[in-house]
């Protein structure tokens, strides 16, 4: 177990410094960022000064030092395109795409598993066979297609909701909320579905699959035999046992939300996280490009210790099937 | 999807196989199930009218000198305002949404297709080297699996375009974008072919054939490439078919993102992103249309890789 543990961080610090090398790189061998900060009329002067303000005339190790160095204490410099600390920038984004996130992570579960259950349980029911149908077509609409249909809908046609924005928030400390306000729920609510409808549909396969995969155990079978209700054979012992891969994937799908966050956020103008990476992207504005790069990496490879810890913690069979293929 | 016989084992059409084929599980299963046989016509008039964009499109929306602005943002024929010279009617340049969409399919399916092909040739390749070396190549290759498997495929393919762009220098970015997408697409898709082919490898690598062709001398490129490529490609071909749906949609969310292809060069993807801007205004066409045909698209292509993999998996029937 202590062996296991071990190797799962240094691999998760291996895999940081990758991509911190990755970001640096960007860093330092992409185009000349002053061009993006200064006016046509510039003199030469005054760019060799802010040149040698943003220390990019340094040799590489130094670079390559500060950069690692500055990276762990969350500071990555000025934002070329603003001239303002990325860290600012990132802690005044992040509260709008986390109660995003964490909204459409919170309807995906809320809805994804009991539509899970009833599919597995009623496999042929006319019911089950629909949500399937719409699942289909739900994995294969692309999310930004999701959002313009919804914005179509309800905010062009019927005028009910904002098509764009957060509302307005409330500012908590450094954080502010959308969630104060009458104006903030209106506003999260599309943004949000669109974001969880796919999760939510990937959900429901997986709980359905388990379901029915479990179903045909011995043990349920012996727990039918003894004569327990349908319900306690259900609920009680079947889907007991599918919540241990949906546990886990819950982990993977937080990530996959903060991914597709990009493009939820672009549909709907959402000041997060993700917007702020697509325009740096248009602007080349590197310091923002990086410190995202990190921060995702980051986010990526705690989930997946966590996921990966968890496995190893709830499902005893898996310790033993690790060791046999030698992973 | 004639080579495609059940066993797998052979690449080539000959002419005896076209009725084999006809006679196989595969045809079997393919006209019992009337979903995919819907599926399968309507991919193949997406792909059709796409391929055939210059011969069908009634305007050439490259042509910048029969583009009028007095044309611009009408409704499709059959609304008020409407004009049958533009069925679908026009975006805000005055270009023809159809033929806007049946260059932009053409583009997507072009961006896709070829997408699956690299990722398809670095994955085989890579698998096969994997499978086939072992020790610490096989280690090493499947650690970068492991870990980039870890991350959602679309922000690999994000990060990897985002980061190929600002290398790129301004002006050229226009005409390189496209191989760059490719690129970025095939870089975050490999995975799935490494894992597929290193794992079949492994298993045919000890098999007697093998083992025979090894004795009588033969070089061991030769015997990786003529007699165990041919016997782990079977599965492969179905992952790439399920594979293009994911690349197109990639595609598309790149290029809505606005980080694929250029206006000036639209697919499905920069059709629907450019319509976005003019969605509240009650410009809904210039958008939705492409929107449609990507979602056919799409869903059709999942429903024949659906019914492949079924058809290849004996224990779902």
């Amino acid at each position: 177990m202590i062996a296991f543990v071990i190797q799962r961080l240094l691999q998760s610090v291996l895999v940081m410094l990758t991509v911190a090398l990755i970001a640096f790189a960007l860093f330092n061998y992409v185009g000349d960022p002053i061009n993006n900060m200064v006016g046509q009329d510039t003199t030469l002067q005054d760019r060799e000064q802010l040149r040698q303000e943003l220390g990019l005339n340094d040799s590489f190790v130094v670079q390559f030092g500060r950069f690692v160095g500055h990276a762990v204490q969350g500071n990555f410099g000025l934002s070329y395109q603003q001239a303002r600390p990325v860290k600012t920038i990132i802690l005044e984004k992040m509260p709008a795409t986390l109660e995003l996130s964490f909204m459409a992570a919170f309807l995906a579960l809320l809805f994804g598993v009991p539509m899970g259950i009833y599919t597995g349980l009623h496999r042929n029911s006319w019911g089950a066979q629909a949500m399937l149908a719409v699942s289909l077509v739900g994995v294969s609409l692309p999310t930004f297609l999701i959002g313009i249909l919804l914005i179509l809908i309800f905010a062009v046609v019927l005028g009910w909701l904002p098509s764009f924005g957060r509302g307005t928030v409330v500012h908590i400390g450094w954080w502010t909320t959308g969630l104060l306000t009458v104006d903030g729920w209106r506003a999260i609510i599309m943004p949000a579905i669109t974001l969880a409808l796919f999760q939510m549909t990937l959900i429901m396969r997986l709980v359905r699959a388990e379901m029915i995969e479990v179903l045909r155990t011995d043990y349920i079978k012996f727990a039918r035999a003894r004569g327990l209700t349908s319900r306690a054979v259900n609920f009680g012992h079947a889907l007991k046992n599918t919540l241990v891969p949906v546990m886990t994937i819950t982990g993977l799908l937080l990530g996959s939300i903060i991914a597709f966050a990009v493009v939820t956020e672009t549909v709907f103008q959402w000041p997060g996280m993700g917007l702020m990476f697509i325009q740096a992207v248009t602007f080349a504005d590197i310091p923002v490009m990086a410190a995202y790069l990190v921060l995702v990496g980051f986010f990526f490879v705690v989930i997946n210790l966590i996921v990966d810890l968890l496995y190893y913690a709830v499902d005893p069979r898996l310790r033993v099937e690790r060791e046999a293929t030698g992973g | 999807m004639a080579e495609v016989t059940t066993s797998g084992a052979s690449v080539a059409v000959q002419p005896g196989q076209v009725r084999r084929f006809f006679d196989s599980d595969l045809w079997w299963s393919f006209r019992r199930s009337p979903v995919t046989v819907a599926a399968a016509i309507v991919a193949f008039v997406i792909i059709a009218a796409a391929l055939l964009a210059p011969l069908i499109a009634p305007h050439n929306p490259y042509d910048l000198a029969s583009l009028s602005l007095l044309d611009a943002t009408d409704p499709p024929a059959w609304l008020k305002d409407g004009n049958w010279s533009y069925p679908l009617g026009t975006d805000t340049q005055g270009r023809d949404v159809l033929s806007t969409i049946l260059y932009g399919t053409r583009l997507s399916l072009m961006v896709g297709v070829s997408a699956v092909l690299l990722s398809l040739l670095i994955g085989v390749t890579l698998g096969l080297i994997a499978g086939w070396r072992g020790g610490w190549i096989d280690t090493v290759i499947m650690r970068i699996a492991d870990v980039q498997l870890s991350f959602p495929a679309i922000l690999i393919a994000l990060l990897i375009d985002g980061v190929a762009r600002t290398m790129l220098p301004r002006d050229a970015q226009n005409e390189i974008t496209i191989y760059v997408l490719i690129l970025a697409i095939a870089l975050s898709y490999w995975v799935h072919f490494a894992r597929t082919v290193r794992g079949s490898t492994m298993v045919e690598r000890n098999k007697e054939y093998i083992q025979a062709a090894r004795v009588i001398g033969v070089r061991p490129a030769r015997i990786v490439v003529g007699h165990l490529l041919p016997n782990v490609i079977g599965p492969v071909l179905v992952i790439g078919t399920i594979n293009l749906a994911t690349a197109i949609i990639t595609e598309a969310t790149l290029s809505f993102l606005g980080v694929g292809l250029p206006p000036t060069q639209p697919s499905l993807g920069t059709l629907i992103r450019v319509g976005n801007d003019y969605l509240l205004s009650g410009d809904w066409w210039i958008s939705i249309f492409p929107g449609i045909v990507l979602a056919l698209l799409i869903l059709s292509v999942n429903l024949l890789g659906d019914w492949l993999r079924d058809a290849f998996n004996p224990k779902l029937r």
